[in-house]
């Protein structure tokens, strides 16, 4: 039995749960994390051999629990009431290997989510943190995908780990009171990974959706969870489409609407009508149905512009910014024409922002200012975040022709 | 439990608040630390008199030398801190936010070195 994929698979989507249990189980972070390295160390030794057990996960925390005790049994170094702590909540030997653990375990994780996203950490540790602890993505994983060299990386890691210690961030999940202020930052970690991914290392998305699913599964009465997966999933859906063969960007208007994944879809504007029907809309519900509304479309000159617009005027009422003024302006090209929407992307104060650029030179071309529309792509390709961004916005202004 | 010290982020060369508006913010400050005292959090609190004041020792050859003035001129210095016990990082930033209400000033939130 070749047991080497499974053990990946296994790692994957175990890692975190296994994780969060010991640091409930050992007090510490960086003594969790290496039990469950050792632990899935034994798995690829032994698992090939005796096969995978019925409970992986229950197997890796099981063993990864013995191996701290034996590791805080040997080291007289450590400090010895922890020790003693860890031994007190030592499993019964006689126990089976495979107890599943499901009821606290959930509640670990969420804990662990909670610590790992505390606003006392800055918001670079606080996604390396979460992409490490519950992801089980390794450092030089997450230095590749966030532009960073692998050792600053490293040591933000060990520096959030060291405040979480030295400080006293409490591995919990913060009262009903702290809620709103704390499951924000949660969310915008989250999203912030998603976004990471989407014009960069697709595995960020993955990532993203599948702590987005634990989240919403574990706080099921949050709707602003809800709609952050819904969002999510209704913007990964598009991404077979999102890209030609040689790689430059599709925009929304010009995807093959037939190559949009119908599974994520599908999920995605179930999640929507739910949060409508709970009618508490927050900034998350709103984008996701504002991507629900392009998604029911079935071609891009079908799409109803008019509840779109209708969607941004709510989002600015309770999420303003510039960035979805500037999406909203859009919106307005469709339902009142391109000079009304140029009058209002003029208005912005976003100017390195190149989807700014981008759009505005869409309302000149629109409006038969060629010369215009020419220099704002160039513009608009210099700032680009990615290369496919830059090919598609140096293609746009080449097709002008100008 | 753990000790944390709250220090008060002054601005230096600021204007002070008017004296109404000086005795309100005293009233809020005492509320705070009579809080703090009847959660049995409070270890010790108090104000410092301004940089001006400061004198520095300086370790020299064996000897001590002495000169006026602060460790660093900035734009902010420490006004005063309060030393307080909590379970963890969340009740001392629960406390810190109650002590930048009653100060109306910026509060660091720092932790001690834990004693065992």
């Amino acid at each position: 039995m070749s047991g080497a994929p499974d053990i990946e698979a296994v790692f994957r989507a175990e890692y975190g749960r296994a994780v969060s249990v010991l640091v409930r189980f050992l007090g510490d972070i960086d003594l969790a994390e290496e039990a469950v390295q050792d632990a899935f160390t034994t798995a690829v030794r032994t698992w090939p051999e005796t096969g995978v057990p019925p409970s992986p996960a229950g197997w890796i925390i099981t063993t990864a629990r013995n191996r701290a005790i034996d590791r805080l049994r040997r080291e007289s170094s450590r400090d010895a009431r922890q020790a003693e702590a860890a031994l007190l909540h030592a499993p019964d030997p006689s126990a089976p290997d495979t107890s599943p653990e499901e009821g606290p375990v959930r509640d670990d994780r969420l804990r662990l989510i909670f610590t790992c996203c505390h606003p006392a950490l800055a918001l670079q540790s606080r996604v390396a943190l979460t992409l490490r602890l519950l992801g089980g993505l390794g450092t030089a994983q997450i230095a590749r995908a966030f532009l960073v060299p692998e050792p600053t990386l490293a040591q933000r890691l060990v520096r959030a780990k060291a405040k979480i210690r030295d400080a006293g961030i409490p591995y919990r999940v913060p009262r009903d009171a702290d809620l709103p202020d704390r499951l924000g930052g949660v969310l915008a970690v989250l999203y912030l990974i998603f976004n990471e991914g989407y014009t960069g290392d697709p595995a960020l998305c993955a990532e993203a959706l599948r702590l987005g699913r634990l989240l919403a599964a574990l706080m099921p009465d949050e709707p602003e969870v809800t709609g952050l997966l819904a969002l999510m999933l209704l913007i990964e859906a598009r991404r077979p489409a999102r890209q030609d063969a040689d790689g430059a960007l599709v925009p929304l208007p010009e995807q093959d609407r037939s190559r949009w994944d119908r599974a994520l879809l599908a999920e995605g504007q179930d999640l929507v009508r739910r949060c409508l029907r709970r009618n508490r809309p927050g900034p998350y519900q709103i984008q996701a149905a504002i991507n629900a509304v392009h998604s029911d479309a079935p071609t891009a000159g079908a799409t109803d512009w008019g509840q779109i617009l209708a969607l941004y005027d709510q989002l600015m009422a309770v999420a303003p910014s510039p960035v979805v003024a500037l999406n909203r302006a859009v919106a307005v090209a469709e339902t009142e024409g391109p000079a009304r929407a140029l009058d209002l992307v003029e208005a912005l104060d976003l100017g390195r922002y190149h989807v700014l650029h981008a759009v505005r030179a869409d309302l000149l071309r629109r409006l038969g200012r060629t010369a215009e529309a020419a220099t704002e792509y160039g513009v608009a390709a210099g700032l680009a975040a990615s290369e496919a961004e830059r090919a598609h916005l140096e293609r746009r202004g080449r097709d002008l022709g100008v | 439990m753990k000790h944390y010290l709250l220090s008060v982020v002054t601005p230096a060369g600021g204007t002070p608040p008017a004296p109404d508006a000086l005795a309100a913010i005293m009233r809020d400050v005492e509320a705070f630390n009579d809080e703090l005292r009847a959660a049995g959090a409070w270890v010790f609190a108090g104000g410092l008199h301004g940089p001006e004041t400061a004198t520095m020792l300086r370790p020299q050859g064996g000897d001590v030398l002495i000169t006026d003035g602060p460790y660093a001129e900035g734009k902010e210095y420490l006004g005063g801190l309060c030393l307080i016990r909590a379970a963890d990082l969340d009740e001392a930033l629960e406390w810190g936010r109650k002590a930048a209400l009653a100060t109306t000033l910026p509060i660091e939130v720092r932790p001690f070195v834990d004693q065992h």
